[in-house]
């Protein structure tokens, strides 16, 4: 399959990352940037942000003992905390800057967008949340591999994980490269080895704790910037959101069509597949799965993902807010925020911009580098999760459990996660730099089909349905898995727009591959497990109610809650 | 003995009733969400113009307050959910573990 591309490409260490190098058509990314002048204000916020969290760390690292402490922060997170965690970790850079750069290029067609990225949430929240605390220990195979045969479960689990996590990081160090550029006018190769470094100091010494209290600092702080935003946006027009709409209208270029959906949504089936992978691959994120494993009861996991679900719910309407009044602000003053003071020539540094020249417009420069070295931060933040949740599967899944069938001791198991930490580090760099000049922005997506086609139907039939076995289960997951990237490759956003193929010849013609491997997995799953008559298969069946009555009622679960 | 408990758990009719409630309301709640956002998508890809229209004489259309609508339910009936789990579902989960220890 390496034919398919040209050389630069291979050296991005897995043929699996290079398959796919392409564009996602929906979605909003950072994309490539022009270098601007060198923002200090911008730099100096950031260097705070920093001293804080490594201070954080310092502190996080003396708590730091056990493989729990690492994996879990010792399960002693509270559900309000573990709440604005979770928010922090899903409320990425691409969302602030591009769902709002959306909302002023297209207006309504911005909060369809949104909408998809907020849907997954209760769907976690009825089925996973407490089932997750109650079998869980360090990552989503413990709940997932509960009664099954330990050696497929949980290679499957990795895979699953570290697909995941490989598509995920590379948007992000991509997308942190270009955003350095804009935002404080730095080189994009120091802002992979900014990002790299500090991220594997954040998990490295101070483990899931320090990584916990960034992500909440983090989110304190986009919220709090973002609210401010918002805030002064609706004030000028005397918290009328109509005199707003009217304004915008009167100086967009697409006028009234600003008001209504646009071009977003083509075909009905690619919408409900791009809507079905949001909503489905939430709940098979491994950095957000793991979080749930940081509090001490199910009761404080489900006030996570109450806190979670409304604070991104929140921040979703005041994007939506943002983005309009970067169309009132911004657009009359073409001299200040254009190149060249050309509205038709696009803003400075590009369609992710509004935002940040927003920041400026309502708030001045010093707002402005708050809200760049918020943006910055945030990047650096999901990296460090991501990591984290990808370290853990390695040295969790893949070491303890299959290398060494749970025959190790914890202070072993704490040395390979952070080599895997560290590992994982210079490989993200790497893709980082390797990517620099590809389309990335259908990565997300596809980190998204993944989750929703190969951890999330494993997961939601191991917990929920009694006669699912071990076979059932990692066949219907391998299954989603390669479905998910075989067709993926196969559309659009990967075959015409990264892998430079005629317009039209994609194979597969829709958006997300989401509507077909999901059910796809289900499946496999059901009718594997139907016909699996094999001893194992029996153990696994048999293993259902003692399961059951620890997911629904907690007892006997993991005693991170004695710390 | 762990088998023990575990049939005493599954014998105990509170523990089929903290299930099956919860069960239901979990299903029927994912169920509702299903319908309200993938109702709204097959509104965009259907009837743009429906959503395009204006409310009274101003500018607001009716797909701004639908679309606000989504989110702000979305967020309502996850924490309606959390309310309820962390009151009526835990007291007799709380129930089913006394029992289980005696």
């Amino acid at each position: 399959m390496t034919r398919l591309f040209n050389p630069k490409r291979t050296i991005a260490l897995m043929a699996l990352l290079a398959v796919a190098a392409g564009a996602f058509a929906a979605g909003p990314d950072v994309g490539q940037a022009a270098k601007q002048p060198t923002n200090w204000t911008a730099i100096a916020m950031f260097a705070i942000f920093v001293a804080i969290t490594l201070w954080i760390t310092k502190w996080a690292a003396s708590r730091t003992k056990s493989a729990a402490d690492f994996y879990t922060a010792g399960g002693g997170i509270t559900g309000f905390q573990n709440g604005l965690a979770i928010a922090g970790d899903y409320m990425s850079a691409a969302s602030f800057l591009g769902i709002s750069g959306l909302v002023f290029a297209s207006g309504f067609d911005g909060l369809i967008y949104s909408i998809g990225w907020l849907v997954g949430w209760p769907i976690i929240t009825f089925l996973m949340a407490e089932r997750l605390r109650n079998l869980g220990k360090f990552t989503f195979a413990d709940v997932a591999g509960y009664r099954f045969d330990q050696t497929p479960i949980r290679v499957f689990a990795a895979c699953g994980s570290l697909a995941v996590v490989a598509f995920y990081m590379t948007a992000q160090m991509v997308g942190a490269g270009q955003l350095i550029k804009l935002l404080f006018g730095m080189d994009y190769l120091y802002a992979e080895i900014l990002v790299g470094s500090i991220m594997m100091i954040y998990v490295l010494f101070g483990g899931m704790t320090a990584t916990t209290w960034v992500q909440i600092i983090k989110a304190c702080m986009l919220l709090g910037g973002a609210t401010f935003m918002a805030f002064a946006v609706l004030l000028q027009f005397g918290f009328s959101p109509e005199a707003m709409f009217v304004k915008a209208i009167e100086v967009h270029s697409k006028k009234e069509a600003i008001m209504g959906p646009g071009t977003y949504i083509k075909d009905p089936i690619s919408a409900i597949s791009v809507g079905m992978a949001l909503m489905f691959g939430t709940a098979g994120l491994p950095h957000i799965l793991m979080r749930f494993f940081t509090v001490p009861s199910a009761k404080e996991a489900r006030k996570s993902v109450g806190w979670a679900t409304t604070w991104i719910g929140y921040f979703y309407i005041l994007t939506f807010v943002i983005g309009f009044g970067a169309i009132t602000n911004l657009i009359p003053n073409p001299a200040d925020y254009f190149v060249g003071g050309d509205i038709s020539k696009g803003l400075l540094g590009g369609g992710n911009m509004p935002a940040v020249h927003l920041s400026k417009a309502v708030g001045g420069s010093v707002f402005m580098g708050f809200i760049s070295a918020v943006a910055f931060a945030t990047i650096l933040a999901v990296v460090a999760g991501l990591t984290l949740s990808g370290a853990s599967a390695v040295s969790h899944d893949l070491y303890a459990s299959v290398w060494r069938h749970g025959r190790v001791d914890q202070a072993q198991e704490l040395r390979v996660s952070k080599m895997t930490t560290v590992a994982l580090g210079i490989i993200a760099v790497t893709l980082g730099i390797a990517f620099e000049k590809e389309n990335v922005a259908f990565m997300v997506m596809l980190a998204f089909v993944i989750a929703a086609s190969a951890n999330f139907p494993v997961l939601f039939m191991s917990v929920l349905w009694k006669d699912c076995t071990t076979k059932g289960a990692v066949t219907g997951g391998f299954v989603g898995l390669a479905l998910a990237i075989v067709l993926t490759v196969l559309s659009p956003a990967v075959w015409v727009a990264a892998m430079h193929h005629p317009a039209g010849s994609a194979w597969f013609p829709y958006d997300s591959a989401a509507i077909f491997s999901i059910p796809a997995a289900f499946i496999t799953i059901w009718l594997v497990s139907l016909m699996d008559r094999s001893k194992r298969a029996a153990i696994d069946r048999a293993g259902y109610p003692a399961q059951e009555v620890r997911s629904e009622t907690g007892i006997g679960s993991s005693s991170a809650s004695g710390h | 003995m762990a088998d023990d408990w575990i049939e005493r758990v599954v014998s105990n009719p509170k523990y089929q009733e903290l299930k099956a409630k919860r069960k239901s309301f979990g299903w029927w709640l994912t169920l509702s969400e299903m319908v309200v956002y993938y109702g709204f998508i097959l509104l965009v890809a259907y009837d743009k113009p429906f959503l395009a229209t204006k409310i009274g004489s101003g500018v607001t259309t009716i797909g701004m307050p639908l679309g606000i609508g989504v989110l702000v339910y979305t967020i309502i009936i996850t924490n309606i959910y959390v309310r309820r789990a962390n009151s009526v579902y835990d007291d007799l989960t709380q129930q089913v573990v006394k029992g289980a220890l005696k």
